[in-house]
């Protein structure tokens, strides 16, 4: 049985699909990501005031080098599939970067199923957020000035220091990364008066947010058969090989099942807010309907719907 | 008697959101001394539509009020900067404005 937020999504896919005038007004979007993403850091946040910091050091460096290494193993295999150099550039950065909306459902997934996991997660995708962007920013300058990238330059040449501040200072990053500081300063009884507000209502308003989402990703899963079955191939293929590598690196770092689970979850997804924006500054020649349509009109549901319990399933077999 | 009015081009550009504050930095630079900015619910011509319904996919309306001189300048810069890659609009009506030292 899907955890009962997938459906919220698939209701949204299917009103988008059946051509329903729903729509959820933009400020309503925008207020519960704000929510969402704070809720996590918080949440993250709290758990680590319990801990000492410098054991998490190795788990934070093996998360910013999956995430940072990601677009670079992707570039060749993208440019092997015939994608244009800034396509494959683009699409690399956004699989390097992650999804908060699926390590959110992934976390509710592990707790229907009784599954513990380090609660201190939430560092983990505040750490991973930006190193992805980084490299997708720098992937593109190196190509460009090899000569790789391809057809035509971009009119507007945005300078680096400015791409790597919206890489890193992006809403997502300063929210998520805010309300890890806050919940660790504070600590547990300090953000206590908070809890009716960012723990209890969670899972209801990431409902409301994945109905959003999935009229945005029913819109994308029309255009998928514009581009052709290479695009249905990397949304489907990249996802649950990047998942094992991710599964490994939570492995290795002797995580439980549920930790090892969520780097893989965390590996093999996609960001779909920040990383479409600092592309879109950094790649403008890159097409940009294509990495979203990958991202949100094929990983994203693949993801939810079929890929977190097989991410699972890895966990245990890998932690057997 | 009618009150004395000035006249100045309004320069209206339609844009993806994500270029916003590069659009006005790049207008102020040029001379422009204000500007206003409103977002648009959706966006539609023969290369797609633009719903709005989430972040990457905002559209923009700036206006800004300016000599006929600053608003081409604007206007050429903008075209040449990013019309091959991003959704742009562009045009000019003339208005009439009091206290034109503002513009």
């Amino acid at each position: 049985m899907l955890d009962v937020v997938v459906l919220f999504f698939l209701l949204g896919v299917a009103a988008r699909l059946f051509k329903s005038d729903l729509r959820l007004p933009e400020s309503l979007y925008d207020t519960v990501s704000i929510y969402l993403l704070l809720a996590i850091g918080l949440k993250g946040g709290i758990e680590l005031s319990r801990q000492p910091l410098a054991a998490l050091a190795p788990q934070v460096l093996a998360c910013m080098l999956l995430s940072f290494g990601t677009p670079f193993l992707l570039y060749p295999l993208l440019r092997a599939l015939k994608l244009g150099g800034a396509d494959a550039a683009s699409l690399g950065a956004h699989y390097g970067s992650v999804s908060v909306v699926t390590f959110a459902v992934a976390t509710a997934e592990l707790a229907r199923a009784g599954i513990t996991f380090e609660s201190h997660a939430a560092l983990w995708v505040a750490v991973m957020e930006a190193p992805g962007l980084v490299a997708g920013v720098l992937l593109v300058r190196l190509a460009r000035s090899a000569g790789t990238l391809g057809a035509g330059l971009p009119q507007q040449r945005e300078p680096l220091s400015d791409l790597l501040r919206e890489a890193l200072f992006s809403k997502s990053i300063l929210l998520l990364g805010g309300g890890l500081l806050i919940g660790a300063v504070a600590g547990v009884e300090g953000a206590r008066p908070l809890e009716p507000v960012f723990m209890a209502p969670f899972k209801g308003v990431l409902a409301l947010f994945l109905l959003e989402l999935g009229l945005v990703a029913g819109a994308r899963i029309g255009e998928v058969r514009r581009f052709g079955p290479a695009l249905l191939l990397i949304g489907l293929a990249v996802p649950p090989v990047l998942a094992v590598l991710g599964g490994l690196v939570g492995r290795l770092l002797g995580l439980s099942t549920g930790g090892i689970s969520l780097m893989a979850t965390l590996a093999s997804s996609a960001s779909y807010i920040a990383a479409p924006t600092a592309m879109r500054i950094a790649v403008p020649e890159a097409n940009f309907a294509l990495s979203i349509t990958a991202v949100l009109g094929i990983t994203f549901p693949f993801n939810i719907v079929v890929g977190i319990p097989l991410y699972i399933a890895l966990a245990r077999h890998l932690n057997a | 008697m009618s009150l004395p009015k000035h006249p100045k081009t309004l320069l209206t550009v339609v844009t993806e959101a994500l270029l916003e504050r590069a659009v006005v930095r790049l207008a102020r630079e040029r001379g422009a001394q204000n500007w206003l900015v409103t977002e648009v619910l959706t966006a539609g011509s023969q290369d797609g539509v633009r719903e709005g319904g989430w972040t990457a996919e905002r559209t923009v309306k700036i206006q800004l009020i300016c000599e006929p001189e600053v608003a081409d300048s604007i206007a050429q810069a903008l075209m040449t900067g990013y019309s091959a890659n991003y959704s742009l609009a562009i045009w000019f009506d003339t208005v009439s404005v009091l206290r034109p030292e503002r513009y």
